[in-house]
């Protein structure tokens, strides 16, 4: 990928300003030690669901922590469990997509059948389930949520290998006796880029609404851990007194999650080979 | 055709082997096994018991025995009596000794599931379609940048926060529409009409929400459908033809553009079973999702199990309309499947 492909990528308005926006989140979350002004744990009892104000820019919860320390924190919580869930995911992907596209014949129809049995169970029931068996944890979180979202990867890498086999480009390592590894790291992975990129970014937003519902449904990060799903869940019983638990936290999932999509989207517009040619 | 659907059904097969295999893996994943419900709580019961209830579940035979006798009964559709409701089987209906018959617990809430998650895609395609012609005829302009923000916020937004602030606006603030429960309290007294009417308001934001953060993929997909298909030059022959333009859009292009559309609603069963979870939990319908969720909960595997195992049946048969569906309506696969 060389500069001109990455200017490309990023002129396009979608993905400039999901670009802007993730930063923008990135930032204040990796910041967060410093910059919050009162240690997110820190339970006040004399200061408890306090209107926002000065002392306060986003208020308090129902056991007098500050609203926007926890908000805080809980984007670090939301941003690692993206990255994470994504990463296994995309890891798990690659490795199988890589294998039925390049390998072919039994292997493909083993591993497109493993896609389809994944993707016949309803993924909220799977995920709901294989969490509460074990214990909710953020961990257990992660990984769950990077193992059931696998399946589109597969497909996109095992299309690009399957098209690409067939370029002279291929062919020619071939007869030059590259072995397997050679080709699939050196010629095939590096060109099927585009795809996996685009779906990474829109994975990270798909795990962020997912770990914010799990955590709104308890099965999530849990508490004192600050969420922005279980600050939502705390907030909702105080929902007509205490309306800005109810107001950041959802603003702010809102704001991530459209940060990703509009990057993805903006990417997939801008890197995509075909979007030229009908606009 | 008829090959086609044959095939498929057939496929059908191991990929319900390959869903009952992983639902068995999940049972077996809690630490401890069903025993310490019923058994190790309670200093009271004696080894010998605890033992004699793992024969009772077979939990004494080896894995392998355990998946067949899973298997067998599952193919009847028996998971068993759930463990929260005191012995009320899963999904069959018992009749008891005067012949009168308690419902299976899956049997009562699938239809409610069903009827609000189908509405709602219903809803969806009839908002999504017009939407994504505008967005696609009127391509750069302020009416496709409006929609097109509309649908990228419609799908990043959480559902249970636009839940939330939709009940308390909707339902707290202005008392516009009831926010909770399937029906009045008074449901049986009403009239007809009535009754209708109330069914409707206490349908309107179970059915609504979902189909705003839904309404936004299909959008998206209806206009680059159709900004694909406008380009093509049979486009151009219809226009040079002197059609007009509301004829060549709706009766040509739209037609073509459709076509990945049902792919697409295929693609979305199994959001039509187990996409409904948050939302049947804040709004107190007692559907498959909130009895899938407060079963999970406590750890009720018989129903647990069912719903996993209808679940993904119901899927599958989906994709397999989906699929035929597909095939029917385009003519080119109808032709090449015949052809093989």
């Amino acid at each position: 990928m060389n500069t001109s492909v990455l200017k490309k990528a990023l002129s396009n308005p979608l993905a400039k300003s999901g670009f802007i926006i993730i930063l923008t989140v990135f930032i204040l979350a990796m910041l967060a030690p410093w910059i919050s002004p009162y240690d997110p744990d820190d339970i006040n009892v004399k200061a408890i669901l306090l209107d926002p104000s000065a002392q306060h820019w986003m208020g308090t919860d129902g056991l007098g922590r500050d609203v926007l320390s926890r908000m805080l924190y809980g984007g670090r919580i939301s941003l690692l469990v993206g990255l994470v869930a994504v990463g296994i995911s995309t890891a798990i992907g690659i490795l199988l997509g890589a294998l039925a596209g390049y390998y072919r014949g039994w292997v493909d129809t083993l591993i497109m059948r493993l896609v389809d049995v994944m993707l016949s169970i309803p993924s909220f029931f799977l995920i709901l389930a294989v969490i509460a068996f074990l214990t909710p944890s953020i961990y257990n979180v992660m990984i769950v949520i990077g193992l059931t979202s696998w399946m589109g990867v597969t497909r996109l890498v095992r299309a690009e290998f399957l098209s690409l086999s067939s370029r002279e480009f291929v062919q020619a390592a071939r007869t030059l006796g590259a072995k397997d590894a050679r080709l699939i790291f050196t010629h095939l992975l590096p060109n099927s880029l585009t795809p996996i990129i685009v779906s990474s970014v829109l994975g990270v937003a798909g795990a962020v609404l997912l770990e914010s519902g799990l955590s709104f449904l308890g099965l999530g990060v849990q508490a004192p851990q600050a969420s922005w799903g279980n600050i939502l869940s705390d907030g909702k019983n105080y929902i007509q007194f205490a309306w800005w638990l109810s107001l950041f936290p959802g603003l702010a999932i809102l704001m991530t999650v459209l940060g990703y999509n509009l990057l993805g989207e903006g990417l997939r517009d801008a890197l995509d080979p075909r979007s030229g040619s009908s606009k | 055709m008829l090959n086609y659907i044959i095939k498929r059904v057939l496929w059908m097969i191991p990929l319900l082997i390959g869903v009952s295999l992983i639902s068995f893996l999940i049972i077996h994943l809690a630490p401890g096994d069903i025993t310490n419900n019923e058994g190790a709580f309670n200093p009271k019961t004696s080894a010998e018991s605890r033992q004699k209830l793992r024969e009772l579940y077979n939990l004494d035979k080896p894995v392998i025995v355990q998946y067949g006798l899973w298997l067998k009964r599952m193919v009847k559709l028996d998971f068993g009596n759930s463990f929260q409701t005191h012995r009320k089987p899963v999904f069959w209906g018992t009749f008891d000794k005067e012949g009168n018959y308690t419902p299976g617990m899956i049997q009562e809430s699938i239809g409610k599931t069903l009827i609000i998650n189908i509405l709602g895609l219903i809803v969806t395609l009839i908002l999504a379609i017009p939407l994504g012609v505008i967005a696609a005829r009127k391509y750069g302009q302020w009416q496709d940048k409006s929609i097109t923000l509309f649908n990228f916020v419609g799908f990043s937004i959480p559902s249970f926060w636009l839940i939330l602030l939709l009940m308390y606006w909707v339902g707290v603030i202005n008392n516009w529409f009831p926010i909770s429960g399937w029906q009045s309290l008074n449901y049986e007294s009403l009239s007809t009409w009535e009754q209708i009417k109330d069914r409707f308001a206490h349908l309107f934001l179970p059915v609504m929400v979902p189909s705003i953060t839904g309404l936004a993929g299909i959008t998206l997909f209806v206009k680059n459908g159709m900004l694909d298909v406008l380009y093509q030059d049979y486009i151009t022959t219809a226009r040079a033809k002197g059609l007009s333009e509301h004829k060549v859009v709706y009766t040509h292009a739209l037609r073509n553009a459709l076509l990945p559309l049902i792919t697409i609603v295929g693609l979305s069963i199994p959001g039509l079973i187990g996409g409904s979870v948050i939302a049947e939990s804040i709004f107190a319908i007692n559907g498959m999702g909130k009895l899938f969720f407060d079963a999970v909960t406590a750890r009720d595997f018989p129903v647990v199990m069912g719903i996993l195992t209808i679940g993904s049946a119901l899927t599958l048969i989906g994709n397999l309309v989906a699929d035929i569906a597909y095939a029917w309506a385009d003519p080119r696969v109808r032709r090449g499947v015949t052809q093989q």
